[in-house]
């Protein structure tokens, strides 16, 4: 645990990429197997399971520090991360623990057979024994959220730099089902045939949004256009007579879709399709809008009804394995071919289609097709360079989405909350509202899209025009005025506007607008009726 | 009949009708106490001012041509009808309480204030009393500051790796008062130590009333940074990052305050390291102080008041939150704490 601790102060004290990914390397080339395996499982979100809620955590706190339960509550409130709140409102002591990280989490492990008062005691225990950042580590470990400024891409690039592997290699080895009580080190990083597995997905590639005009993309020819879908991506494998499906945050999510089982029965083992999972009504000649596909989205299991109001299609857009071999070294132009072949028998009814491309002869054609996206209930198109390989991760040059402008409304903000992490002890989180008659309706929070600049002189701005505290959110003067951009606009019953936004954020700080000139609900309600 | 209280608060600052005078006004009054020389407590446009003898020639060198008196710690003087005498705080070098007592009542105001010894700043002195005027800027229990000596060690660590990397390091804090202490902590042994010019005006002012420095080197524009290798820089926050400071090359940025003892604060702020550090009491230290005045009456302001307040009041105290003219939780405000 120290030495984990020490790398977690490396990564934390610098602010440099390059310097988290050395401190990464040298414990990756220095820690035992088993710590070093738990490490990489703990940054890719293989955490163990909690073991302790998170009530009793701060119940026990409170009651080792002495202070009553409302004020380890506020405290909490105000740094913004019960993991840090807990290590610090504990009393300081001297760190004398020599276990390693994968004993600590074994222990944690082992928490879930004891009854609760071994629970605390052993807790209580390593608060006793654990000083510092080792304190905090720990409570990072037992609360579970195990984010330190370590992504992914960074870990798999101070991986390549401790083993000498590439990192593309690396981030195949480290998708899908693994688990430091099923692999080793050796088998994980280093053994030589790492395919083992029937269900290991191949690392998304993902693309950045257009930043210059098509147009100096080069000559359209270059190039193939597709809708990009408002759906879920997800790859569908089907190998050993099995089928799997995985999401881009890499969850299997084979159990929730049980509609692509049928896909077994109309393509080859040895196939792995990249596409969108698309709610589509038998019958309807476009998918149904992202709104019908939410009931199905964090569901473990499916009734039937709703398998039968909302049944999924995997619209396929990429191949990137067929009949056992990786292809996607090929140019895009040949795996889309392969792709086009291998789905030309599939029946109407089956659970995969073929994601159309767009023809055209100019830029031109591509901006109408894009002016009618929302139409195909498409939120922009996609852009693939033909010769382009299937890179892993987001890649800049090849891959280009092309999204819709979003929507916006002026609104007023009325609410506003402290954020956490980075943005403890600053107004982040706030509640927007539009205008009726001399009222204001709530009708979406937004936590983005302002600069820590902005965000510093909203913060100074609500402490001294707080009209009423309830706990952590504050009620301000409606006073200033913001552009809500947003994707998509849904009836909701939930809300006491009646509406629902997708992806609202903060686009601009109105402070050239009037409180009259912000938007009113009659508007709010006139957008629904337009794009709900 | 009920007595008009000792103090009252205003909006002009606190007042004193016995005396007729404000301690620490937010706009122009006739006479004014003043605890300390940070800007938020020692503004502009007094009729007069009294403060501490450590105080007031901070005081003059800010504010310019002012008409003012000083006074000693201790010392017992009479305004009006108010039997007046100024108490070292430890919050800065010079700064104080103010003890003000009325047929028989005795109040104090504490302006901001730590009680951990900085071997700079004159030690905080417990002052008997009926009412207490706390801050209560770090008045959270997740707030324990560390044994000095131990932030000293972790800072000249930092100052040492700066140093062999070939790094200039850089050490952001409040030009006066924070920036003297952190000058007392540093090891001269590493290496040079440069100021800005901020903190170096600041530490003239000190030096000549005989406060004990280590030995700095103003790092003016025609300094020329090559010639100084391994050195560390006292320079406020705002200097960072600046063209002035561009000039050293390659260089690591801390930042020493009470607030970065917050991951998240210290990860928005701090640039390369934070070190915690404050110059006013944390959550025991405030309790403590409050303890030992035996004031049954609080008053809370600056900071995390209403959660202060409250746990006062849950602990036998008679507590109340008084509005200030400055958020002492405040972004801005991060850079003085």
């Amino acid at each position: 645990m120290k030495r984990f601790a020490t790398l977690f102060n490396a990564i934390d004290q610098s602010t440099k990429t390059t310097v988290k990914v050395a401190a990464l390397a040298a414990y990756f080339t220095e820690a035992d197997d088993l710590d070093r395996l738990w490490t990489v499982a703990l940054f890719s979100g293989r955490r163990p399971k909690r073991a302790v809620t998170t009530t009793r955590l701060r119940e026990w706190a409170a009651e080792v520090a002495g202070v009553p339960l409302w004020l380890f509550e506020d405290s909490y409130a105000i740094v913004g991360d019960l993991a840090e709140t807990i290590s610090l409102i504990l009393p300081a002591t001297l760190s004398g623990d020599n276990r390693p990280l994968s004993q600590w989490i074994n222990d944690l492990r082992g928490l879930a057979d004891v009854d609760e008062a071994a629970r605390k005691a052993f807790v209580l225990n390593a608060w006793q024994r654990l000083g510092g950042s080792e304190r905090f580590v720990f409570n990072k470990l037992i609360t579970g959220g195990f984010r330190m400024g370590v992504s992914q891409k960074l870990m798999t690039r101070a991986l390549a730099q401790a083993t000498g592997k590439s990192e593309a290699e690396l981030a195949h080895r480290l998708m899908g089902n693994w688990h430091p009580d099923t692999h080793s080190w050796h088998s994980l990083i280093e053994a030589e045939d790492a395919s083992a597995d029937a269900s290991r997905p191949y690392p998304f590639y993902l693309a950045y949004g257009l930043e210059q005009e098509p147009q100096d993309l080069g000559a359209p020819s270059d190039w193939r256009a597709e809708w990009k879908w408002d759906g879920i991506r997800g790859q569908l494998i089907l190998r050993e007579g099995a089928y799997f499906v995985w999401s881009r945050g890499e969850e299997l999510m084979t159990d929730r879709f049980p509609e692509l089982a049928r896909a077994i029965d109309h393509l080859p083992s040895g196939t792995v399709l990249d596409g969108e999972l698309l709610v589509w009504q038998a019958g309807a000649d476009k998918p149904a809008s992202f709104n019908a596909l939410q009931p199905r989205i964090g569901r473990k299991t499916v009734p039937k009804k709703l398998l039968s109001e909302a049944p999924v299609v995997l619209h396929a857009y990429d191949l990137l394995e067929w009949q056992g071999d990786d292809i996607r070294d090929r140019p895009f132009a040949e795996r889309r071919a392969l792709l086009e072949m291998a789905c030309v028998d599939l029946p109407s009814d089956a659970p995969v289609k073929l994601s159309p491309q767009l023809a055209f002869p100019d830029w031109d054609r591509l901006a109408e097709y894009r002016r009618d996206a929302r139409d195909a209930h498409a939120e922009g198109l996609m852009l693939k360079r033909a010769d382009s390989p299937y890179l892993a991760g987001r890649k800049k040059g090849d891959w280009w989405k092309w999204k819709l402008e979003p929507l916006t409304i002026d609104a007023v903000m009325i609410y506003a909350q402290s954020g956490s992490g980075r943005r403890a002890n600053l107004f982040t989180d706030f509640t927007f509202a539009v205008r009726n008659g001399d009222d204001f309706v709530p009708f979406t929070k937004a936590y983005s899209g302002l600069t820590d600049a902005e965000f510093r002189q909203i913060t100074a701005w609500v402490r001294k025009n707080t009209l009423q505290k309830f706990g952590p959110v504050r009620q301000v003067t409606p006073h200033h005025v913001f552009e809500i951009a947003f994707e998509g606009i849904q009836p909701s019953s939930r809300h006491k506007s009646g509406v629902a936004l997708r992806f609202p954020r903060m686009k601009r700080w109105r402070k050239d607008k009037p409180l009259a000139e912000a938007n009113t609900l009659d508007d709010l309600n006139e957008m629904l009726r337009i794009y709900g | 009949m009920t007595r008009a209280p000792i103090l009252s608060f205003t909006d002009k600052g606190i007042y004193c009708a016995a005396g007729d005078f404000y301690v620490d006004p937010w706009y122009p009054v006739a006479r004014a106490l003043i605890t300390h020389g940070h800007a938020d407590h020692a503004r502009p446009g007094m009729g007069t001012y009294l403060a501490t003898d450590g105080t007031l020639p901070i005081m003059r060198h800010r504010l310019g041509d002012i008409s003012a008196e000083s006074i000693a710690y201790g010392q017992v003087i009479r305004i009006g009808d108010a039997q007046v005498s100024f108490h070292p705080a430890g919050h800065v070098p010079g700064s104080a309480q103010i003890r003000i007592e009325v047929g028989g009542e005795i109040w104090v105001a504490s302006g901001d204030y730590k009680i951990t010894d900085d071997g700079l700043s004159e030690p905080f002195e417990p002052v008997p009393c009926h009412h207490f005027i706390t801050e209560s800027t770090f008045g959270l229990p997740v707030f324990r500051w560390a044994e000095q000596a131990t932030v000293a060690a972790e800072i000249n660590t930092w100052w040492s790796a700066c140093a062999a990397a070939g790094k200039t390091a850089f050490l952001g804090a409040y030009a006066l008062g924070k920036a003297q202490r952190l000058l007392s902590m540093l090891d001269p042994d590493i290496g040079p130590i440069l100021t800005h010019t901020a903190v170096e005006n600041s530490n003239r002012v000190l030096r000549g009333q005989g406060y004990t420095l280590p030995a700095t080197r103003h790092a003016s524009a025609d300094l020329i940074p090559k010639n100084h290798p391994g050195a560390i820089v006292i320079c406020p926050p705002s200097a960072m990052g600046s063209t002035w400071a561009r000039r050293f090359g390659p260089q690591e940025t801390g930042f020493a305050s009470g607030w970065m003892a917050i991951r998240g604060i210290r990860r928005r702020r701090a640039g390369d390291r934070g070190f915690v550090i404050s110059d006013h009491a944390d959550w025991e230290g405030l309790l403590s102080a409050i303890k030992q005045t035996g004031a049954e009456n609080i008053y809370v302001t600056h900071g995390y008041t209403d959660i202060f307040n409250k746990y006062l009041n849950e602990n036998g105290w008679q507590s109340r939150v008084i509005p200030t003219q400055f958020e002492g939780e405040t972004a801005g405000a991060e850079e003085q704490a």
